[in-house]
């Protein structure tokens, strides 16, 4: 007996559905659809080309007249059902019309959400959802002017994109950093903002909005940092909510969808749901492919199929804005035992990323070239092992050999935008601009026109690259070298191409400057983890597997393979407590040798590995931290006793030895840094040899840079001199950060000085406030993530791995004998 | 190899040795190194370095090579060999992965003992 089947939408999804049930069994059913809009199916993600004019209505359609009638649908248009009685198995809709169902889809769709701002009912406020939006858009684009849209998404970015084509000014407004933030990452979502903003329409990231302004229509919006754009009208299209009201009036259960199981049913197995209304497994859906898979188990339950199943969906992306090409799938996030491999071709503008775990893509972001979206998508979807296809897989299906890029074309790769020379903020357009412009043909023309490399000279390579890059064979560079066997790139450049390219991983950085090994080596990984830590503080994961032992083990490896602890003595001051702590722990843990080290503090020497975090527990009961004497990082601010005690002492050298020392601890820097202050020019504390020294005068103090002494001696020179105790502080954590952000890994301060010169250290730290202010801000910024005290983490059983043997067969191998 | 199955030692889980990391057996006669590699392979070394003894379990592991911490050889995990001009080889002790456990070939740290003793 035929049962009757009531579809409630007339959406993609339904229409799907039904496809597949007349194509099963075409007698199975006598269908009707209640539609609340007045037409026929219609391919809704074809809207796009609707609104930009390069489609019209009829070509979007996907069931006709003819279909309905052909199949004996009854379509009710332009009616929206207002109440279903599960209990007589009936729906009602808004004009009293009733249909009884034995089995009833519900496919309501999802509704466009309406940031509830000021002005948001005013005349010339649309959304982006159906073909009225779209009507409503083009006549609008035909009368007025200037367009705002609201939201930098997929949506959005079409209604911008097809509003602009209509003649209308264009601006998008994205909350986020970067647009599409959720299908794309900021790499790519940042090329896509370029090749936005290159169509002509403006695009403001970042920026919220507070209200929309007018008084009897669209006059404009008002942006949270009181810009004010003005505007026709504002098109929002923020994201999609799943329309749920009939359903949960009807006592379904509903989340933020409305819930199915795995066969499609909702709470009550005779109505079924799919589509854009859905709640799968915690997840809601606003893609097609999802909503198709979703029709096809729909169909197959209908019919009594009881083995189908929708298991959820791996969603893939793609902008449909002609000459943008954009494909995004899977999961993109940087995370652990994730790798990614990452092609960039600046010339074509091409930028591909595959996101590996386990041997496997789990997520895709391609971006200028999209034609082998589907292969990796497909790969991606059925869990392929890649492991055999890796060396070449970025480079996609069709790959027939190819050669790598140069780090001349790499450094062409990056964006017009791209900062070149972080001294003085120069660009890689305006440095290019400048060579055609004025004829340049050696880096010093670069720096005279622009300054680019005028100062650290860090950005030299790069502006090297850029001269050959233009000047072709015409163009000699000098020599640079490379940080390791493992790339052609010297510190420098990779330096400065981890933030032009924002490059945030040690994987990233070695796929996008070529890394010739896969893993590195033990000289180029801790250096790039050192300068991706420096770079992106906060933001990047350190990797222990980087660093060397003492670094990774917060002590100092010594030769029998036992290490040294070194509790940190603030200014070189302790007390009683501390010193009997200290004596406990030798008795207990019976350590060989007690030893007073050159920066004023007490070496515990010959302790086991196992016996670390327990040795370090007991200290931190003394309240004695890491004294860091393994890091490139602050080790000591060694100090004189200053006006406390010596008859000598101009001023409070102690209190401010401890004061810079409590201020720096914990810092990464390129190599080690020991800092000394005096308190007169007597220089008990040895300052002017140190990387960087005070020497307090009757006046103020004086602030010394570039001592060394050890493979090297080396007297300090004096930076400058200032007067108050604050401004020392201010200093000395500017030119730490300067050479945090300047030097190359394990060069110390003395050879860094000498590279860079005095000179462009005083441009940045003395002579110019602001720069120092901006320079000490990065450094306490920095430090928010840097000052945890790591014997603390480890005595709480952190990393403990790196302490314990993995397992113990001393038993084994005396049963063995 | 004559290796009976009953010869390998569990010595722990793949997932106790971080990636591109190592961990150190106590045995015997000695300590014994565990690799682990970016890629998921196994090798046990003993811990020492021909160079100065320095513990080769505390270097840094790229590719299928650990830098000894002391200073700096290069060590292939496969072969145990200095890789570079220098001569000096590290016994190695077969290791392989059963289900996510690490086992060790039990006669290969038995021979390593012996040598042990004998030199």
């Amino acid at each position: 007996m035929t049962q009757r089947l009531v579809v409630v939408g007339n959406g993609m999804a339904p229409g799907r559905v039904l496809d597949h049930l007349f194509e099963r069994d075409p007698d199975a059913y006598r269908v009707t659809i209640f539609n609340a809009e007045p037409r026929v199916n219609y391919n809704r993600i074809l809207l796009s080309p609707v609104l930009s004019g390069e489609k019209g209505f009829d070509d979007i359609i996907i069931h006709d007249e003819a279909w309905y009638a052909g199949h004996g649908i009854t379509l009710h248009r332009g009616c929206k059902v207002v109440h279903i009685d599960r209990q007589a198995r009936r729906v009602v809709g808004a004009d009293g019309t009733v249909a009884d169902y034995d089995r009833l889809v519900i496919a309501t769709g999802s509704a466009p959400i309406i940031i509830p701002l000021p002005g948001v009912d005013l005349p010339g406020v649309m959304t982006y959802r159906d073909l009225d939006d779209v009507d409503a858009m083009v006549e609008a684009a035909a009368r007025h002017r200037r367009a705002v849209v609201i939201g930098g998404g997929l949506l959005g970015l079409e209604a911008a994109a097809g509003l602009q084509q209509r003649g209308m000014e264009t601006t998008v407004i994205h909350l986020a950093p970067t647009l599409m933030e959720r299908q794309l990452d900021p790499a790519a979502g940042f090329l896509l903002e370029q090749a936005v903003t290159a169509r002509g329409i403006a695009v403001h990231t970042g920026a919220n909005t507070k209200a929309i302004l007018g008084r009897d229509r669209v006059e404009g919006v008002r942006l949270e940092d009181g810009r004010e754009i003005p505007a026709d009208i504002v098109v929002m299209a923020v994201g999609i909510r799943p329309s749920t009201d009939l359903a949960r009036a009807a006592g379904l259960e509903v989340n933020r969808g409305v819930v199915v199981d795995d066969a499609m049913a909702t709470s009550d197995p005779e109505i079924l749901a799919v589509g854009e209304c859905v709640e799968h497994r915690g997840t809601c859906y606003g893609l097609v492919a999802p909503l198709y898979e979703m029709a096809k188990v729909a169909a197959a339950r209908l019919l009594g199929d009881g083995s189908a199943a929708y298991t959820g969906s791996v969603t893939s992306t793609k902008l449909k804005v002609t000459g943008i090409d954009l494909f995004s799938a899977g999961d993109f996030a940087d995370g652990k035992d994730r790798e990614e491999i990452v092609l960039r071709d600046a010339r074509r503008g091409v930028y591909k990323r595959l996101i590996i775990a386990g041997n496997r893509i789990i997520g895709a972001v391609l971006y200028g070239e999209t034609r082998d979206g589907p292969w990796f998508f497909d790969l991606l979807k059925t869990g392929a092992d890649i492991t055999e296809l890796r060396e070449t897989l970025i480079f996609g299906q069709g790959y027939a050999g190819g050669a790598p890029l140069d780090p001349t074309e790499a450094v062409a790769a990056l964006p017009a935008e791209a900062e070149i020379c972080g001294c003085n903020g120069v660009r890689k357009q305006t440095i290019l601009d400048a060579i055609a412009a004025a004829g340049l043909s050696d880096v010093r023309g670069v720096r005279t026109h622009t300054k680019a490399s005028a100062s650290c000279g860090s950005c030299t390579g790069l502006v090297e690259h850029l001269l050959a890059r233009a000047l072709g064979d015409g163009f000699v560079k000098a020599a640079v070298e490379s940080v390791c066997g493992c790339t052609k790139f010297g510190h420098d450049d990779v330096r400065r191409l981890i933030v032009a390219q924002q490059l945030k991983s040690i994987p990233a950085v070695m796929q996008a400057l070529e890394w010739t090994t896969s893993c590195g080596c033990a000289k180029c990984r801790p250096a790039l983890n050192y300068y991706l830590l420096a770079t992106w503080p906060g933001e990047y994961q350190d990797d222990s597997q980087s660093r060397f032992i003492n670094e990774r083990v917060h002590a100092n490896i010594q030769r029998d393979g036992t290490y040294s602890v070194v509790p940190r003595m603030w200014g070189g001051v302790t007390s009683a407590a501390e010193l009997r702590a200290i004596a406990d722990v030798v008795d207990r843990f019976a350590i060989p040798t007690v030893k007073v080290t050159g920066g004023q503090r007490i070496d515990l020497l010959g302790v086991r590995k196992e016996d670390l975090p327990a040795v370090w527990g007991d200290l931190g009961r003394a309240g004695l931290v890491s004294g860091h004497a393994y890091a490139k990082g602050l080790r000591t601010v060694k100090t004189c006793v200053g006006t406390d005690w010596c008859r000598f002492g101009t001023q409070d050298s102690t209190g401010l030895g401890v004061r810079l020392e409590k201020f720096l601890w914990g810092s990464w820097t390129p190599a080690k840094v020991k800092m000394g202050v005096s308190g007169c020019p007597r220089n008990c504390a040895e300052a002017t040899i140190k990387d960087v020294g005070v020497v307090c005068v009757d006046s103020g103090f004086e602030l010394h840079v570039g001592g060394a002494a050890g493979l090297h001696v080396k007297g300090t020179q004096l930076l400058c001199k200032v007067a108050t105790e604050d401004a020392v502080v201010e200093h000395c954590a500017a030119v730490v950060q300067l050479y945090r952000e300047q030097g190359r890994y394990l060069e110390r301060i003395y050879k860094w000085a000498d590279r860079v010169g005095l000179d462009s250290i005083r441009e940045h730290v003395v002579d110019d406030a602001g720069r120092r202010r901006e320079l000490h801000d990065r450094f306490v910024f920095s430090q928010r993530f840097a000052q945890k005290d790591p014997w603390a983490e480890r005595a709480a059983g952190a990393q403990a791995h790196e302490f314990r043997p993995l397992v113990d067969l001393t038993g084994l191998g005396a049963a063995a004998e | 190899m004559n290796v009976m199955p009953n010869h390998w030692i569990d010595v722990g889980a793949l997932d106790d040795i971080p990636k591109r990391g190592a961990r150190m057996i106590k045995a015997a006669h000695g300590c014994i190194a565990v690799f682990r590699t970016a890629d998921d392979q196994v090798f046990a070394l003993d811990d020492r370095c021909p160079h100065r003894g320095g513990p080769l379990s505390q270097g840094i592991v790229h590719g299928t090579r650990v830098t000894c911490p002391l200073h700096e050889a290069v060590i292939r995990l496969d072969t145990g060999e200095i890789d570079g001009p220098d001569d000096g080889r590290v016994t190695t002790v077969a290791a392989r992965i059963e289900s996510g456990r690490i086992l060790i070939d039990g006669e290969g740290l038995a021979i390593l003992a012996e040598r042990e003793i004998a030199s």
